[in-house]
């Protein structure tokens, strides 16, 4: 099993500025000074040897991962705007005239998780089916709202592919495309969902915009069990734990500190940071990165490593 | 981790500052306790009121729960016009207070001495 980050920006799409790309190409070249770079597997080599936040970007499409399982149907989760580059990956992968089965699972309906779906090219191709699951009742209305005037040009009813609309049941597992796939209510403007999916005794959870209440040792108890043993949970770490429990209270969202302590108590395997504040530049977002590794290591005692990363936009994670 | 893996010293009085003193884990067990123990306290720590500071020189470890107690604690009292402190961090629990930021909601001083002295400041 695999998993692709598609869009990995929490609330808005962002891009690099001019002024962050110059910023790169001077630390990259500052690095380069002195050295021997004569063909271009040296300055690959070399450039694969620069830290992340000058050689990459984490990225600014809005929240979108694909979870592979070897089948051949494909699973995502939400509909932020990485779904455009995933749908053009596989057109160029599958072309037009091979039929596709979609799964995608919506962790709720505001538009930073829906606002890709104008845009997924296998939507408008006749022969692909696209199943959209998840557990508001009013699932297709939103999905629908954004065609047509005046967000734009596009009526749904002009789509080729055909679209379904599939509403579960929160802590009721299904099985979908060869997994089996539990949905959990979580704490959000609206209800938000979060997704377990296990298959082949792998396990992946995606819980975003999710805010946790310290308060509410129940709760905790519950989101515990549903990161249980996980081999990677992807997790709402938009914002520092101080901003959560004060002026971001009830935001519906969550930090880095309080996703570290609910994998540690779950047993969980791997941490990604995931929706990412969208004021954060890649510096800050590799300093949180930072700090939160050492965090999980000093507050370990005599629990396995849970491996932090940082969710980026391309990123594909081998479980 | 048992309830009583945190304890709550006697109040003092420091320099017209109430010093509070937990000690041990303050951890998903242990943050109710210091919750249940300051929310008298706070009472006092109003405008006109003696300024309020915890000593956590005697605190080796604090989760997300207990940083939670201290924010409310924090905010209680600035919004009855009320001053908050905390002094003599260990180094590790310095280390969580910066990660999680909280050293940007509360004035965190190396010394209780320091802290009494900033908080009666005119």
């Amino acid at each position: 099993m695999k998993v692709i980050f598609w869009g990995t920006r929490g609330s808005l799409p962002v891009a690099l500025t001019a002024a962050d790309v110059r910023s790169k190409v001077i630390a990259a070249l500052t690095a380069a000074q002195g050295r021997q770079l004569p063909d271009s597997a040296a300055l690959s080599a070399f450039v694969d040897s620069l830290p992340f936040v000058s050689r990459g970007t984490f990225g600014g499409n809005s929240s979108c991962v694909e979870i592979v399982g070897g089948g051949s149907e494909h699973l995502l989760c939400d509909l932020g705007s990485g779904v455009r580059p995933l749908g053009q990956s596989k057109i160029a992968t599958y072309g037009p005239a091979r039929p596709q089965l979609y799964h995608v699972f919506l962790s709720h309906l505001h538009w930073d998780h829906l606002m890709g779906f104008p845009f997924f090219v296998p939507a408008y191709i006749p022969g692909n089916r696209i199943v959209i699951h998840g557990c508001h009742q009013g699932l297709e209305d939103a999905v629908r709202l954004q065609f047509g005037i005046p967000c734009f040009p596009v009526d749904f009813g002009t789509l080729g592919a055909n679209i379904e609309f599939d509403v579960m049941t929160p802590d009721e597992p299904r099985e979908i495309a060869g997994f089996t796939v539990t949905p959990k209510l979580q704490l959000h403007g609206g209800d938000s969902f979060g997704y377990r999916f296990e298959r082949f005794g792998k396990t992946v959870v995606y819980s975003t915009d999710s805010e946790h209440k310290l308060d509410n040792a129940q709760e905790r108890q519950k989101f515990v069990d549903f990161f249980r043993n996980a081999d990677l949970v992807i997790f709402d770490a938009m914002y520092s734990l101080a901003e959560a429990v004060s002026v971001k209270a009830d935001w519906g969202h969550s930090s880095n500190v309080v996703g570290v302590e609910l994998c540690q108590a779950a047993g969980a395997r791997r941490l990604a940071l995931f929706h990412h504040e969208p004021v954060n530049d890649d510096g800050r977002l590799a300093l949180l990165l930072e700090e939160t590794r050492r965090f999980e290591e000093i507050t370990r005692e005599n629990l396995a490593p849970l491996e932090i990363i940082s969710a980026y936009d391309g990123l594909t994670v081998d479980l | 981790m048992s309830d009583d893996r945190v304890e709550i010293l006697p109040v003092r009085i420091v320099s017209g500052v109430t010093v509070v003193s937990p000690q041990g884990r303050i951890d998903h067990t242990g943050a109710p306790r210091l919750s249940a123990a300051l929310e008298p306290i706070l009472k006092g720590c109003k405008a006109g009121g003696p300024p309020l500071l915890l000593d956590l020189s005697g605190v080796d470890y604090i989760s997300s729960m207990g940083l939670r107690v201290l924010v409310v604690a924090s905010r209680t009292a600035s919004g009855q016009g009320g001053k908050f402190g905390v002094a003599a961090l260990q180094p590790l629990v310095q280390e969580v207070f910066s990660i999680a930021r909280l050293n940007l909601m509360m004035p965190c001083y190396v010394e209780v001495e320091a802290g009494c002295a900033q908080l009666t400041a005119p």
